[in-house]
């Protein structure tokens, strides 16, 4: 079982302050999985994930994609080695419209002379692009592709910020409570989301309060307590209150009954 | 999932035709911000039209684009900058100074009290003048993005620097029109078009409101200024360089500043340090009645072109309706107080 994790931190610390993000952090994530993060508010899910998208730099440790040490300075970075990440806190600009947004710090410019030496963007393709990727992901709700964003409903934004993760992502994606502000019929979307992106091989990092929804797709489920990694387990091997008390310490699994290598075998 | 998606579309759909025709006003306005002051600049152009026939005479209207003419290549600048949800009150100071430059290199005899320069090339000293608003750009655009200062406090102090270093480096001396050679009072040449009078700085202002209009409609950079203004946290997340962004502004505002600054020297055919110190208020006027939300992240050029011939308008209009400067002054800024109202109600806006 020596399958080289996609993903890998290893003793990340974060402080902010006094405030202790990250203490020692571990956390793999193998090809063609979802892994679960799951843990109580402040445990460390957001600040590991942000280590791995960029948007902050650890402290200590190190961080690893596919076997090859990273170092992130900023969300441009971490997009070029192909994680791409949907936050808590949407990172849409609500004036700019859905096709813009999909394409935001990565626009496609026109070819010849309009495109290299005006520099004239090819708002043409990009909407027909998007609208493909939407249409592709199952996004229908969506009436017009020139729509400002601020004109959207939440779980409209919230797709919208799925969809350019989904649509750019090349080897990791990391989704930070995507379905926290949806209705159930798009949440179920969201889900289903999660699995055609696994099924196409796309390892996939989930961040979610949600039991039902991470017992329903993930892998693995890693459960973060007090800045470090408490428990690896599967949604096989525990209950939805076993890993609940996991996370609160009431239960401590010994290591030979977690699951800190691969479950499920790459396509 | 087999649920069917169709009744989510009707819904919409439906919520779509129960908007009242108040909404719908609002929804197109907010997808075009520039139509209000439109519609109050073809308003008061007829008003006074009716007041006095005279505000439509050819010479009138070159009256009225040469007024415009600084406060518009200046008010680009300012759209920019706003446009980031920055302010810059600097911008007059930095075009006076840019303006200084430029004279007192070009003149045969020094006036300045510091360096020893003069009887430069004409060409050289424009050049020289441009290369100072940039830098002074570049100055306002560091202490913002380096230290995190609010652009208000550093714009409100580079207005005094800048103001400051012009009277000292220059001396506080106006350099009069036949000193200066004629490449730098060039722009204040016109075009006779029967008897309307198109100054050449109207149309380098006419041109540079193109350019940018373009800049911020077509390429990454501009659609990346929007961004950065609506939510600079999400821009960053989004993988955009805000801080690069926002200091190229900056600096892209003080080449804008040092072009005007040869504008104004056309405009006027002298260069005085203490050139129109109220300006810097004309060109945020301009840009907030054209639509533009100081919160940053929507407005247009074509809504600040607009912005300025209102100001304009309304000083000429109102001065020959036989009215007195104050009620100019009053009533530019009952349209201020409008226009930022009319703004707040239309990001309120839900499609």
């Amino acid at each position: 079982m020596s399958v080289t994790p996609v993903l890998q931190g290893s003793n990340l610390v974060k402080t902010f302050g006094r405030v202790v993000g990250l203490d020692g952090a571990n956390i793999e994530l193998y090809p063609g999985e979802v892994l679960a993060v799951v843990g109580d508010n402040g445990a460390g899910k957001s600040t590991m994930i942000k280590c791995f998208s960029g948007a902050h730099s650890p402290d200590e440790g190190e961080m690893f994609v596919n076997g090859d040490s990273v170092n992130f300075k900023s969300t441009q970075d971490a997009r070029s080695a192909g994680i791409e990440t949907v936050f808590q806190t949407l990172a849409v600009a609500p004036a700019l419209d859905i096709s813009e947004n999909l394409f935001l710090g990565r626009e496609v410019r026109k070819q010849g002379f309009l495109g290299s030496v005006l520099r004239m963007l090819d708002k043409k393709r990009m909407r027909t692009e998007a609208a493909d990727h939407l249409r592709n992901l199952g996004i229908g709700t969506v009436q017009n592709i020139t729509q400002a964003v601020e004109t959207l409903s939440g779980g409209q934004r919230q797709a919208v910020a799925v969809a350019r993760a989904a649509t750019f992502g090349s080897k990791v994606i990391i989704l930070d409570e995507p379905t926290a502000a949806l209705g159930v019929n798009e949440s179920a979307r969201v889900l289903q989301l999660i699995k055609d992106l696994r099924d196409r091989g796309m390892p996939v990092i989930l961040i979610s309060h949600n039991m039902p929804q991470v017992f329903e797709v993930a892998d693995r489920i890693h459960v973060q307590r007090l800045g470090k990694r408490a428990a690896v387990v599967t949604p096989q091997s525990h209950a939805m209150n076993e890993v609940v008390a996991i996370m609160t310490g009431a239960l401590t699994v010994p290591e030979a009954d977690q699951a800190l290598g691969p479950v499920r075998v790459a396509a | 999932m087999a649920q069917a998606s169709t009744p989510t579309v009707d819904l919409a759909e439906e919520f779509m035709e129960r908007r009242t025709p108040i909404q719908r006003v609002q929804s197109v306005l907010h997808r075009y911000p520039y139509i209000s002051p439109l519609v109050v600049l073809v308003f008061a152009i007829v008003v006074f039209t009716l007041i006095n026939s005279r505000f439509l005479l050819p010479g009138n209207l070159s009256f009225l684009t040469q007024q415009a003419v600084v406060i518009g290549s200046l008010a680009i600048a300012q759209t920019l900058i706003i446009l980031t949800a920055g302010i810059d009150l600097s911008i007059g100071a930095i075009m006076v100074f840019a303006q200084m430059m430029m004279a007192n290199f070009a003149v045969s005899t020094t006036a300045s009290n510091v360096l020893p320069i003069a009887g430069q090339n004409p060409a050289l000293s424009i050049l020289l003048g441009i290369i100072a608003a940039v830098l002074a750009g570049a100055v306002n655009g560091f202490l913002i993005v380096k230290f995190n200062l609010p652009p208000f406090i550093v714009t409100l102090g580079t207005l005094s620097i800048f103001g400051a270093l012009t009277l000292i480096l220059f001396k506080a001396r106006t350099i009069q029109g036949p000193e200066i050679p004629d490449l730098l009072k060039w722009l204040g040449n016109t075009i006779e078009i029967g008897s309307f009078k198109l100054m050449y700085g109207v149309i380098l202002m006419l041109v540079m409101f193109a350019i940018f209009a373009y800049i911020l409609r077509n390429t990454a950079w501009g659609r990346h200024i929007y961004a950065v203004g609506d939510d600079p946290g999400a821009a960053e997340l989004s993988g955009i360089n805000t801080r690069r962004v926002l200091f190229s502004v900056y600096m892209v505002a003080g080449l804008i500043m040092g072009i005007s600054a040869w504008i104004y020297i056309g405009r006027v055919g002298s260069a005085s340090p203490n050139a129109d110190p109220l300006i810097n208020l004309d060109t945020i006027t301009a840009v907030v009645i054209g639509g533009t939300s100081l919160f940053g992240g929507r407005g247009t050029m074509i809504g600040t072109l607009i912005g300025t011939f209102i100001i304009i308008v309304v000083e000429n209009g109102l001065a020959l309706a036989g009215l007195d400067q104050a009620y100019r002054v009053l009533a530019v800024g009952i349209l201020v107080i409008l226009a930022v109202a009319m703004d707040q109600w239309i990001r309120k806006v839900k499609a």
